[in-house]
């Protein structure tokens, strides 16, 4: 509910955000270790002969740039949306376990190699992880309505899901097993193909939707629960879309990109300076600017130069450290 | 407009709350709610709104608040929590611009409408010069009428307020009570609860004493404010009179029974 004069600007920081968007999937597709000239890959994509560049143009590149932005706007949107609803700026997915069930779900068909028969069954796993966790943080959050007790009860699932990690790393038969499961905690989008998109993109677009639709009960939270509920927002049925959107749309990036940190933390943060700073404003920016900003990131790992790619996950919790404190000092609050 | 308790009834825990309270609330009056810390004077308050669950009934002009659902009840009684935490600093016209939420169907935008009765709450409670200030930079005194004023954009006919004088000072108390008064003169159902007795006395069409979770007296503040009562259940010897035409109770000494209130 912008004044007047506010959605001419939300329009307008919402173009930006898109332009950002634009160019960073453009410099995704257009840089890799192939080294294609934009050229040939432009006379590819308009239909040309050149089976190479159809190749890298089609089946890594373009993937890699769509699961770039869905995995990046799922998870600046469930950011957002969890710091609207915990009133907590320091939320991101993983406060509510999403995240490390999901890892744990991957780690779990990896450490009994059933990763292995087939490339659906890792992240299929990783969604059914997720489900799991979030029938337990019903069960254990109970019907309070307090965010505190919904952020304890989803440290205690991130935590447990943590320990059977490590636990799968401790019992691992060899170093190269370790090593696998090493790689993919670390997040990263390399050598994804078609066959991900289509089981992450239908998870995020379910998640999102549910995400979006709460706008307007995010905002009623600024005054409280009382004052929400005064205000005539369910928050019942507000909570169960809300921990349904972030559980499926969470679970089933993280089951294609691995764990990658701090993109749900910083970029509602990175955002709330362009909006009225209303947690509903929040939503669609953080999308596109999370989807931005990891395609960007994802270019990055490929320029750095290194021995070994980097992977995504690093990338973005070095870049996000420095964000978070920096607002933390400006701020001047200890939460 | 009316709102009709029914042997209203509240527990927490073990602990009864509430205790059966019976009264019938109508409208274009200010009505104090007062009594002790811990006599369930919030609790009443948020019994009315179903923010906590309670035994008996709440008839909300003739019609079961229960059977309403929470939208038709937050278009009918407007809420003004104690103590008001804002969780995100917002402009304080979009704050008070939350009020219109009840109203606004699901997917649609903020109307014309609704930016009339944004605009009436404004310039009711004075605060257009603050509209652009981030509404958590407030000083307390801007602040209570940015709170009542997000309250009253709500445009219901009931507005129920739970200690809107707090940490303000004697002069933004009166003026907090003039806008209650004059909202209640404009027809509305004003509920007020409140700690400072002569406020209560001098504003209030009618006054709730509550204690220990029941209704103890109900009338205008002359007949509620007897020494005997305030002895009774505030435990404190008080001085009651008048200045000019304006009422006055002046607590004097706690009342030598030990009670430590």
């Amino acid at each position: 509910m912008p004044p007047p004069g506010g959605r001419h600007k939300r329009a307008l920081v919402t173009l930006g955000l898109l332009l950002a968007c634009v160019v960073a999937a453009a410099l995704s597709v257009l840089v890799g270790p192939a080294g294609l000239p934009p050229g040939r890959l432009l006379a590819a994509a308009a239909g040309g002969d050149d089976w190479i560049a159809r190749t890298i143009l089609f089946e890594l590149r373009l993937p890699r740039a769509v699961l770039a932005l869905a995995v990046g706007a799922m998870l600046g949107a469930a950011g957002a949306a969890l710091q609207g609803y915990l009133r907590n700026p320091l939320a991101e997915p993983s406060v509510l376990g999403a995240s490390n069930a999901a890892a744990l779900g991957a780690v779990v068909a990896l450490y009994f190699g059933l990763a292995a028969l087939h490339p659906v069954v890792l992240p299929l796993c990783a969604i059914l992880a997720t489900l799991v966790a979030l029938a337990l943080l019903f069960l254990l959050a109970g019907r309070s309505e307090s965010p505190l007790t919904l952020i304890l009860a989803g440290i205690a699932i991130g935590t447990m899901a943590g320990a059977g990690i490590s636990l799968a790393l401790n019992m691992a038969a060899n170093p190269f097993a370790a090593m696998e499961i090493m790689t993919w905690l670390l997040g990263s989008l390399e050598d994804r193909s078609i066959t991900h998109i289509w089981i992450a993109l239908p998870c995020i677009a379910a998640g999102l939707a549910l995400l979006l639709w709460d706008g307007r009960a995010l905002d009623a939270l600024t005054l409280g629960e009382d004052g929400a509920l005064a205000l005539g927002i369910d928050l019942g049925r507000a909570r169960l879309r809300l921990l349904l959107g972030v559980a499926i749309g969470v679970g089933g990036a993280v089951a294609v990109s691995g764990a990658i940190g701090f993109v749900g933390l910083i970029v509602p943060h990175l955002v709330r300076p362009l909006t009225d700073r209303s947690p509903s404003a929040l939503l669609v920016p953080s999308a596109i600017a999370g989807a931005a900003l990891l395609t960007l990131a994802d270019v990055l790992v490929r320029i750095i130069p290194s021995t070994n790619e980097l992977k995504l996950g690093v990338v973005t919790a070095f870049v996000g450290v420095p964000v978070f404190l920096v607002y933390l000092m400006r701020e001047r609050r200890l939460w | 407009m009316t709102i009709a308790l029914d042997a209203l009834g509240v527990t927490l825990g073990r602990r009864p709350v509430l205790r059966d309270v019976s009264a019938t609330l109508g409208g274009g009056s200010l009505i104090g709610v007062v009594g002790p810390n811990g006599a369930g004077k919030s609790t009443l308050a948020r019994a009315i709104l179903r923010l906590v669950p309670a035994r008996g009934r709440v008839l909300v002009d003739d019609t079961d608040a229960a059977a309403l659902s929470r939208a038709e009840l937050a278009r009918t009684i407007a809420y003004l929590p104690q103590g008001q935490t804002l969780h995100w600093p917002l402009a304080v016209e979009r704050l008070v611009a939350l009020g219109r939420l009840p109203h606004l169907a699901p997917f649609s935008r903020i109307g014309a409408a609704d930016h009339a009765a944004i605009e009436r709450a404004i310039r009711f409670t004075d605060v257009g010069a603050l509209r652009g200030r981030v509404a958590t930079e407030l000083s307390g005194g801007e602040r209570a009428r940015v709170l009542l004023a997000r309250a009253l954009a709500v445009e219901a006919p009931a507005l129920i307020v739970d200690e809107p004088l707090a940490s303000l000072d004697p002069g933004h108390q009166l003026e907090v009570m003039e806008l209650l008064r004059a909202q209640a003169q404009g027809g509305a159902l004003v509920v007020a609860v409140l700690h400072e007795l002569t406020m209560a006395a001098r504003f209030c069409d009618r006054l709730l004493l509550l204690d220990g979770g029941a209704l103890v007296a109900d009338g205008t503040p002359a007949e509620v404010l007897t020494p005997a009562r305030l002895a009774a259940v505030y435990g404190i010897d008080a001085w009651i009179g008048t200045a000019g035409d304006a009422a006055l109770v002046v607590p004097l000494r706690r009342c030598g029974d030990g009670r430590t209130g």
